[in-house]
């Protein structure tokens, strides 16, 4: 008797709750609609238009999805992207790697939490530092005539160096140091947080084999941070393709077109020549691009039995 | 992701406690101290040039250029961009709008996680990815249309449409976060609460709101953050110099000290110190939470 009682109440209870908690997803999902949804859809619309921001839109089918295809400044925006995926993705992963193994194999065991909390801070700095901050202070360290780079290599006798960043042969070089200095603060903080992950006894067993750091470091390291390696690359590299303020700052995509990218593209349609639709078209493919890699993230993610 | 669940802990990262069980120090890694200090010192250069020259009179630069040390201190560059952007103003509508957005932001995060995590309810999947993707989302795809949506809303050039916006922004990945977090909640506790007639309600306030508090702290604490840093959406939105933030203002007048070095290096340094001092006091919380999200 006892027993019915309990299962129909447990039913019941279940199938009451079970409704009750769809009312708490109505403001996510109304908000995210107003917010996200709504402007996403009607970004995508416009993108089928001619439209100066104000006045009537004029549909033109595919027409600026055409002009895309034939206009070189697209084309190179994603070029520079590319590049920037090296800067923000692939070099900051790799020194990323090499710096954290160093700081959790020898810093931490042979001189202790001080000096390994300095350290970590020291790399992470960047990372907390509004990007405009940042892109003030690059462009200033770069600067032609008083700038510390140029005063450094003057004094080491090199009388005519570079406008790092007036110069379309070393401008992408030039950002590209700056972005390495700002990402490895976060690779090194995964890597390093992956790291104390690791069975030690891994480590130990290797040792005793004689294995040297270096072999450790390729045999052990790399390989049991694979997970933390694959979302650090996926998350750059979508920062690195979302890149846009430092550009808008330093270079407003300059010298010419010299670092042009994706988001600078199509502020630049958007705010400066007015040229709306075309501006939505460029972003659309961009929307398009990210959410490739996003979709990625999430099922690579849930294979790793995030189970929901 | 496990990391900010188990937040108080920080032995996680750190195997050497105390002075007293370091290992005997060999000349392999004194060696690598030497190198890891070095890079160290080339990673906060760049930060103490900003210091050095923002307190260096234009003289003492002219003469001797950016790298020598102040000969004394000289507060006028840092005066001159303090009042020609109304810093005190600039830092308190970032403030607020970082507040504003961190609170708001986790609120929605949680509502909605807690109807995926703890509610398990139909369609849960479609909700986390497509959140997932908008959270992907470049602002260049929503900037034109919210700048439209702003003005006909006449929230355009007021504070409140950077909160609104940013806090659903962040919300799609808090609700990705905290599902996470909510998924792995004992489902004892929750039956047990049930069979107790607990409403939904009730189970949020007083059972999975305690637990997760830490998370929800760590979370908000980076959106706090993130917003103080955001430049593209508040650059479009807040038009009134009035209204903008530290971020939107140091960008805007970046072009203005080009030929004023020192008052330059005086904004970049301005622009910096509310993140360190940020940092400094937050550094365990955010340290931790850049694995939020990043690896489960």
């Amino acid at each position: 008797m006892s027993a019915v009682t309990l299962t129909t109440k447990r039913t019941g209870s279940r199938r009451y709750s079970r409704g009750s908690y769809y009312w708490y997803i109505i403001p996510g999902l109304i908000a995210f609609v107003a917010v996200i949804g709504y402007p996403l859809f009607r970004n995508v619309q416009t993108s089928f238009t001619s439209w100066n921001g104000y006045g009537p839109q004029k549909y033109v089918g595919f027409r600026n999805y055409e002009r895309l295809m034939h206009d070189q400044s697209f084309w190179i925006s994603f070029f520079h992207a590319a590049e920037f995926i090296a800067a923000m993705s692939l070099i900051p992963t790799v020194l990323g790697l090499i710096f954290g193994a160093l700081i959790f194999d020898f810093i931490s065991p042979y001189f202790g939490q001080g000096w390994t909390t300095f350290f970590r801070a020291s790399l992470f700095m960047p990372q907390i530092i509004p990007i405009t901050a940042i892109s003030i202070l690059w462009s200033w360290l770069l600067s032609p005539n008083t700038g510390v780079f140029n005063t450094m290599l003057k004094s080491v006798g090199i009388s005519n160096p570079p406008n790092w960043l007036g110069n379309d042969h070393t401008v992408i070089f030039a950002m590209s140091i700056m972005l390495v200095w700002i990402q490895i603060g976060y690779t090194v903080t995964i890597f390093i947080t992956g790291m104390s992950r690791i069975d030690p006894a891994l480590q130990e067993a290797a040792q005793l084999d004689g294995a040297r750091w270096w072999q450790r470091f390729r045999s052990i390291t790399i390989s049991q941070l694979a997970p933390e390696i694959s979302i650090v690359v996926l998350t750059t590299t979508v920062a690195a393709v979302k890149i846009f303020a430092p550009i808008q700052i330093m270079t407003s995509g300059g010298p010419g077109n010299a670092t042009y990218v994706p988001s600078f593209y199509s502020y630049f349609n958007f705010f400066t020549t007015q040229k709306v639709g075309y501006g939505s078209a460029i972003s659309t493919v961009l929307t398009v691009i990210l959410s490739i890699i996003a979709v990625g993230m999430f099922k690579f993610q849930n294979s790793r039995g995030v189970d929901l | 992701m496990s990391t900010i669940t188990e937040g108080t802990n920080s032995k996680k990262w750190s195997p050497a406690r105390g002075k007293q069980n370091l290992k005997r120090k060999g000349l392999s890694s004194w060696l690598v101290f030497f190198v890891v200090f070095i890079i160290a010192l080339v990673w906060l250069f760049p930060l103490w040039m900003a210091v050095a020259n923002s307190v260096k009179a234009p003289k003492d630069f002219l003469l001797h250029g950016p790298l020598t040390v102040p000969h004394h201190f000289y507060w006028s560059s840092i005066r001159t961009f303090w009042s020609d952007v109304d810093f005190p103003q600039k830092l308190m509508n970032s403030t607020l709008i970082s507040l504003f957005v961190a609170i708001f932001g986790v609120i929605l995060s949680f509502l909605t996680a807690f109807a995926i995590g703890i509610g398990r309810i139909k369609g849960r999947f479609l909700v986390l990815g497509i959140f997932m993707v908008a959270f992907t989302v470049p602002q260049e795809s929503l900037v034109f249309p919210l700048f439209r949506l702003s003005i006909s809303t006449h929230l355009y050039n007021s504070i409140w449409a950077i909160i609104v916006i940013f806090s659903v922004i962040y919300s799609a990945f808090g609700t990705y976060m905290l599902s996470v977090v909510l998924s792995a909640f004992p489902q004892e506790i929750l039956e047990a609460a049930k069979v107790d007639g607990a409403s939904s309600l009730r189970i949020l306030w007083n059972v999975v709101l305690p637990i997760v508090r830490p998370t929800m702290f760590a979370l908000g604490t980076f959106f706090f953050v993130w917003v103080w840093n955001e430049y593209l959406i508040p650059l479009i939105l807040l038009a009134d110099n009035a209204n903008q933030t530290v971020s939107v203002s140091l960008g805007i007048t970046s072009g203005e000290y080009t030929s004023d070095p020192t008052t330059r290096a005086a904004a970049a340094l301005l622009g910096i110190i509310p993140s360190v001092i940020f940092y400094l006091i937050f550094q365990r919380t955010l340290s931790r939470g850049v694995t939020l999200g990043a690896v489960k």
